[in-house]
């Protein structure tokens, strides 16, 4: 349906989308991480709203049709990019969230429009068809585009590579088929995000549907196999421009960051492990004359630890790698936020310079060995893994569940889902809301989306 | 009457494009602010504006041809072409080219705004009122008609289609120009949120009459 003005959470400048209202919901996906129970994964909707007397509470619940899809990542079928001047379709709605099956390759599309609490399956797009019209398999990313909607895939059908980029027509939701004209040496795949302003895109890489879906694989760890680049495209013409490799000791390259701003060129993305000291990276990048390049700009160390209260899986390492899974970039570019998986520690870093970040603070939620306290809930598993800051930057959503097979290695005790609230005041400081805390049973909530966008559903065409 | 409206309608359907964001003020507003440059603005104004020209000249010199040679069903078929258009662009309202994207030269943007101004059926558009401009040439200087002349209407010389085609894209021009500088000088926009309102229905049913209007005029 048509509006007869455009959507009201289409914003022309990533600053007036953080002027906007304050979001009263969220959508979350919960998995169940054990499918021989026969439970369903699920899209469920929690009140943020402070006003509402179930704020902080899961208010509305639409279960996937089938057992063991696995919800992860997902998105709106349109944001503010609809506002761009080559391609204006502004008065679409932002009302569709289309939520993949990482294990299934479903997506399942949801509509939230006649009652928001209450998500609507509207339509199933199957794996077959996925697989038949653009070759790849594992649907991981969404990105509402100017002109269509993105999804970023693990692999193939086979469970190899490569892995890759493909389109939905924004109308239909067909699937338009593969988006790389020419990838070049690009093989692996995970995330994906783009400078609309500079028309390139950025990939990174994480590992084939076989190289993850068993857990993590030490011998391919410590062979250099996961993904260590990141690569640059021209995104009109869908051409590889530039891979950027950080070492083979530098493994699993996860979320990408771009600057929201369209004039700025440069973003950030974090590097989950290195297998010399277990550090975690996050690293720059950045046009400059015409070129782009690449810079460390943040290390995290590995924190010495009892081996008694490690895993199998890193006992022998004597310390627990922070893990960072997960980083977040607020809409005015300033902040940026570090997920330790591994140390439960949620990191925050004034990027006003981004070339040099200021570390500024951290709140400890769960953690390997530290299981570090809510007051609401006490001692916690899991560690601060997704995050979803809001438009104005004031307030961090948190869940503590990264994906079913790792979950085990690092958390063999199982993970107990839980969403909870870091605030940022006026000062920048964090604090955790002593308050909201929603947990879950025998479920694990991932990413969420925020009621009329967030810091990384958005992007804009206009500074 | 019947010698100075078909101009006014010319113009004022340029006006009407020109106002229109995805017709090529909001690319050129976008462009200077991407490279924070005022010039930027005006200079992407140019390709635009020569696109659109292209666009609705094709169309002109189409229907300026087919009058010429007499083709005797042109009435019917434009009419039909417009309706036809109209439906189109009501069944499909978020049909748009997907092709460019913000790195765009002079080239670029004289194509892209070619498409954009072709795929809105901008040219199509002035059908019915080439059809009632008199035989002969260029705007007649005052109204000497008696009686408003029945069709068919005969011809549309050259003088009198570069005359459609300059009025139309000037005024295209004026109204884009002021409307890209004034909201990259001083509105802003947030304007976007508000005043962007959505033409394309009644733009496809107004393109539907045009049809329907041209087998009388």
């Amino acid at each position: 349906m048509a509006l007869w003005k455009p959507d009201p959470s289409f914003y022309p400048s990533p600053r007036m989308a953080a002027e906007g209202p304050r979001e009263k919901l969220a959508y979350v996906v919960v998995f169940n991480p054990d499918p021989s129970n026969g439970r369903h994964d699920a899209l469920c909707v929690l009140d943020t709203d402070p006003q509402s007397s179930s704020y902080g509470k899961i208010v509305g619940r639409a279960e996937a049709p089938n057992v063991g899809d696995e919800l992860h990542h997902f998105g709106w079928n349109a944001c503010s990019a609809a506002l761009c001047p080559y391609a204006p379709h502004p008065h679409v709605e932002r009302r569709y969230l289309l939520v993949p099956g990482l294990r299934s390759s479903r997506i399942y599309i949801f509509d939230t429009k006649p009652d928001p609490r209450s998500p609507k399956l509207i339509k199933t797009i199957e794996a077959a068809e996925i697989a038949a019209r653009s070759g790849y398999s594992r649907p991981h990313t969404i990105h509402c585009g100017p002109d269509a909607i993105y999804v970023s895939a693990l692999g193939a059908a086979d469970g190899g590579g490569p892995g890759g980029v493909f389109l939905l027509d924004h109308d239909s939701f067909d699937v338009l088929g593969r988006w790389e004209v020419d990838r070049g040496p690009q093989y692996l795949g995970y995330d994906f995000w783009w400078h609309l302003g500079y028309d390139v895109a950025i990939t990174s890489e994480w590992g084939t549907p076989n190289m993850v879906e068993n857990g993590p694989d030490l011998d391919l760890l410590t062979q250099g196999k996961y993904g260590h680049q990141l690569h640059l495209w021209d995104l009109r013409r869908r051409r590889h421009l530039k891979a950027f490799d950080f070492g083979p000791d530098q493994q699993i390259v996860l979320e990408l960051r771009p600057a929201h701003d369209p004039t700025k060129a440069y973003g950030f993305v974090c590097v989950t492990v290195s297998t010399k000291d277990l550090s975690s990276s996050i690293w720059m990048w950045y046009r400059e004359g015409g070129d782009w390049n690449i810079r460390k700009v943040i290390e995290i160390p590995a924190e010495p630890a009892d081996p008694a209260l490690l895993p199998p899986a890193i006992k022998g390492f004597k310390a627990v790698p922070p893990l960072v899974t997960e980083i977040a970039l607020s809409t005015d570019d300033r902040y940026l936020y570090a997920a330790c998986f591994g140390t439960g520690d949620l990191r925050q870093y004034d990027v006003t310079d981004p070339f040099n970040p200021k570390f500024k603070g951290a709140v400890r939620l769960g953690g390997i060995v530290s299981h570090a306290p809510h007051p609401k809930a006490g001692a916690l598993n899991g560690g601060t893994q997704m995050l979803e800051i809001s438009r104005d930057g004031r307030r961090i959503y948190v869940t503590n569940s990264l994906y079913g097979p790792w979950d085990k290695a690092f958390y063999p005790e199982g993970v107990r889902g839980w969403i909870t609230l870091v605030n940022v005041g006026a000062d920048g400081a964090m604090t955790l809301d002593p308050d909201f805390f929603a947990p879950f049973s025998g479920e694990r909530p991932h990413q969420m989306r925020l009621e009329g966008g967030d810091s990384s559903s958005d992007s804009y065409c206009y500074p | 009457m019947n010698g100075a409206w078909p101009w006014l309608a010319v113009a004022m359907l340029g006006a009407y494009h020109g106002v229109d964001p995805s017709m090529g003020w909001l690319f050129a507003v976008g462009l200077g602010l991407q490279d924070r440059s005022r010039k930027r603005v005006f200079a992407a104004l140019v390709p635009i504006a020569i696109g659109h020209l292209l666009s609705v000249a094709a169309v002109v010199a189409l229907i300026a041809a087919a009058m010429g040679r007499g083709f005797i069903w042109l009435r019917p078929l434009g009419a039909l072409i417009l309706i036809g258009f109209g439906v189109f662009r009501l069944r499909r309202p978020l049909a748009h080219p997907r092709w460019v994207a913000m790195r765009v030269g002079f080239g670029d943007l004289t194509l892209w705004s070619f498409l954009m101004a072709t795929a809105h059926g901008a040219g199509l558009m002035l059908f019915p009122i080439l059809m009632a401009i008199p035989a002969g040439g260029a705007p007649p200087p005052m109204p000497h008609h008696h009686m408003p002349m029945p069709p068919p209407a005969g011809h549309l010389g050259p003088l009198a289609a570069a005359a459609v085609i300059a009025v139309h894209t000037s005024a295209m021009l004026l109204v884009m120009g002021s409307v890209a500088i004034a909201v990259y000088e001083w509105i802003g926009l947030k304007i976007l949120r508000s005043a962007w309102i959505n033409l394309d229905t009644i733009w496809a049913v107004a393109l539907i009459a045009a049809g329907l209007l041209s087998l009388v005029i």
